[in-house]
């Protein structure tokens, strides 16, 4: 899902970076925001609601809106959509609000 | 407590133009920016701007952050800049508190404040409106032009005013298929060589026409719309389905001015601005004295106007804490002609109504 | 009914083409601009003088023909992408026109494409006779095609298969 070639834009995106995303090993790119790295691999769905479990994702792309909330390297509740991306680093679907140590 | 001679809340068009109009005056400027860089909107606009060559018509958005960034540099060593810092509490004693990063947080008291947040986007009721895959148009652009990511591989437009127009165009030079932009209006609100522009590429716009749900399991799978009449009521028996796997919403825009209403200032709501916004004077300073406002959110307007704005709050809050230079006169008379030749056409009428509702 | 399309009528076209006369002349600029809105970016990069919109910067743009030599960086720098250059100097049978064209791929030159109408409808194959994207015009290539003439009111885009 990543633009190869754009008409005006030209993207910085060189260095890959790998992390793990429920369990899985997924790559992305320096630069990338955790939720865009998701979404170039196809995961659209980064939540679930609390009490109707109706699925979650990226919305407001810009920290306002909460639907992108996930659980990274322990720490729940981490708004992926303006979280830059960092090698190795451990992203995971909460259940329920997440737990806050 | 950090001292600051002006403080700038949010480091967009109107931010920006805010800190280098005092900042060229000779006060010093603090620049707060809850995000990782500046340059608000504009960072993700691929076209060319209009307006006129003050307000660098013709050149793309994503352009102006550095040009303004480079005037601003100008004046570094009266200039502060502190990104990753939310703005979280304007308080009646004139104290803003600000929250960097996670972690830390401080007290700033400032001697004029010009508020530049900008607005957030509408958004609409139908069922199913929360199924991931549905967006509002910042996030389109965001995931498209920042990120280099595809939002999907067919989108469903809602809202065929500027932002409706211009991100279609975006999608389709994204690679991304558009398969129609509906309004509910019976008028295409945006300009209409935006309009012009994607009909040309064989996109259709579906006036008088609003979505009536959303169908999909874990994301967006189909879009069900249909014709409303003039009061805006679905008229039964149009429905047509797209198959799509995103809906862009793009509504409208509403001011974010919630730090000036903490802070005491007086609001009204103005349909016509698209909100709520501070009641102000022609110098953009409202009802709290020193408490300027500039952009969107003193009024939903265009990037052009938001950095006039910019320049006439940065510039008066500058002379009403003693920085007023030579040319101060003349530079106001600039910047207010620049606005009244921004809004002396039709496109302009609603503002101009709008405006009329909150002089001080 | 443009404010409900977007698709000008034949007439608001033709009212902004010059005479067929001062088209077989040479190169010329075809600015649908027809509504008012504040931008004025054309009559600042006209070398020629050759457009005016004046000091209430929401006025239509005018243009002189007689000044107008076509060589259409207004073409480049309209916002709208609302300019297209017309020349039937070069042909009995064809005109050339210029429009702009900010999508990926580009055309070769010698191409032929689909050449579309005002509402992308498929109306005729065209020739790509030359693809100019300088620096100066800032991201907006221009591209020169070659069609038959009775299509020169309604040729307005291209389609390029991938």
């Amino acid at each position: 899902m990543r633009i190869k070639e754009h008409p005006i834009l030209k993207f910085n995106k060189e260095k890959k970076i790998k992390f793990i995303f429920n369990g899985q090993e997924l790559e992305g790119y320096e630069g990338d925001t955790i939720a865009a790295a998701l979404y170039a691999q196809g995961v659209k769905v980064l939540g679930k609601s609390l009490f109707l479990h109706r699925p979650r994702g990226f919305y407001c792309a810009i920290g306002n809106c909460s639907s992108c909330l996930m659980t990274v390297n322990g720490v729940a509740n981490v708004k992926t959509c303006v979280t830059d991306l960092e090698e190795g680093m451990v992203v995971e679907t909460q259940e329920g609000k997440g737990v806050i140590v | 407590m950090k001292q600051a001679e002006i403080v700038v809340i949010g480091g967009g068009p109107a931010g920006l133009c805010a800190a280098m109009s005092a900042a060229k005056s000779g006060a010093g400027v603090l620049i707060i920016d809850r995000n990782k860089s500046l340059g608000g909107q504009l960072v993700k606009q691929t076209h060319m701007f209009f307006g006129s060559e003050k307000q660098y018509a013709s050149t793309r958005g994503i352009d102006i952050p550095e040009i303004l960034l480079k005037e601003l540099a100008k004046y570094k060593d009266k200039v502060e800049i502190k990104t990753n810092s939310t703005a979280v509490g304007f308080y009646e004693d004139g104290v803003i508190t600000v929250l960097e990063k996670e972690d830390k947080y401080y007290k700033v008291e400032p001697k004029a404040v010009v508020v530049a947040t900008g607005a957030y986007e509408k958004f609409l009721s139908f069922p199913n409106n929360d199924l991931p895959g549905i967006y509002g148009a910042g996030a389109v652009q965001t995931l498209m032009n920042v990120h280099g990511v595809k939002p999907g591989n067919r989108v469903l437009m809602v809202g065929a005013g500027n932002i409706g127009l211009i991100v279609s165009y975006q999608l389709m030079q994204a690679g991304v298929k558009v398969a129609a932009i509906l309004d509910a209006a019976p008028k295409i609100g945006g300009y209409l060589v935006h309009a012009s522009k994607i009909r040309r590429m064989g996109v259709p716009i579906l006036t008088s026409h609003t979505v009536k749900e959303a169908i999909g399991k874990d994301f967006l799978e189909k879009a069900v719309v249909c014709k409303v009449d003039e009061k805006f009521n679905p008229i039964p028996g149009t429905e047509i389905t797209f198959d799509v796997d995103v809906m862009c919403i793009s509504v409208g825009l509403t001011p974010l001015n919630e730090l000036l209403a903490m802070r005491g200032c007086r609001m009204k709501y103005v349909p016509q601005l698209s909100g709520l916004v501070p009641v102000r004077d022609e110098n953009y300073e409202t009802t709290v004295e020193n408490i300027f406002v500039a952009g969107d959110a003193s009024g939903v307007e265009e990037a052009s106007a938001a950095m006039v704005e910019g320049y006439l709050a940065g510039l008066c809050a500058a002379a009403k804490i003693g920085y007023k230079p030579d040319d101060f006169y003349e530079r106001r008379k600039d910047y207010m002609n620049q606005l009244n030749n921004l809004r002396s056409g039709p496109a302009a009428r609603h503002i101009l109504a709008g405006l009329d509702q909150i002089r001080r | 009914m443009f404010e409900k399309t977007g698709i000008p009528s034949k007439e608001m076209v033709m009212e902004k083409f010059p005479s067929q006369d001062r088209i077989n002349k040479g190169p010329v600029a075809i600015v649908e601009c027809y509504r008012e809105i504040p931008c004025n970016p054309c009559e600042t990069a006209c070398r020629f003088n050759a457009i005016r919109v004046g000091e209430d910067i929401n006025n239509i743009p005018q243009i002189n023909f007689d000044k107008c030599t076509g060589c259409a960086i207004c073409l480049s720098k309209c916002p709208g992408l609302a300019i297209m250059i017309a020349d039937g100097s070069k042909s009995e049978d064809t005109v050339e026109i210029k429009i702009p064209y900010e999508f990926l791929p580009l055309p070769g030159e010698g191409q032929v494409v689909k050449g579309l109408d005002r509402e992308g409808k498929h109306i005729t194959d065209v020739k790509v006779l030359k693809v100019t994207n300088p620096k100066s015009f800032d991201r907006t290539p221009v591209i020169t095609i070659e069609v038959d003439r009775k299509f020169l009111y309604e040729i307005r885009n291209i389609r390029v298969e991938v």
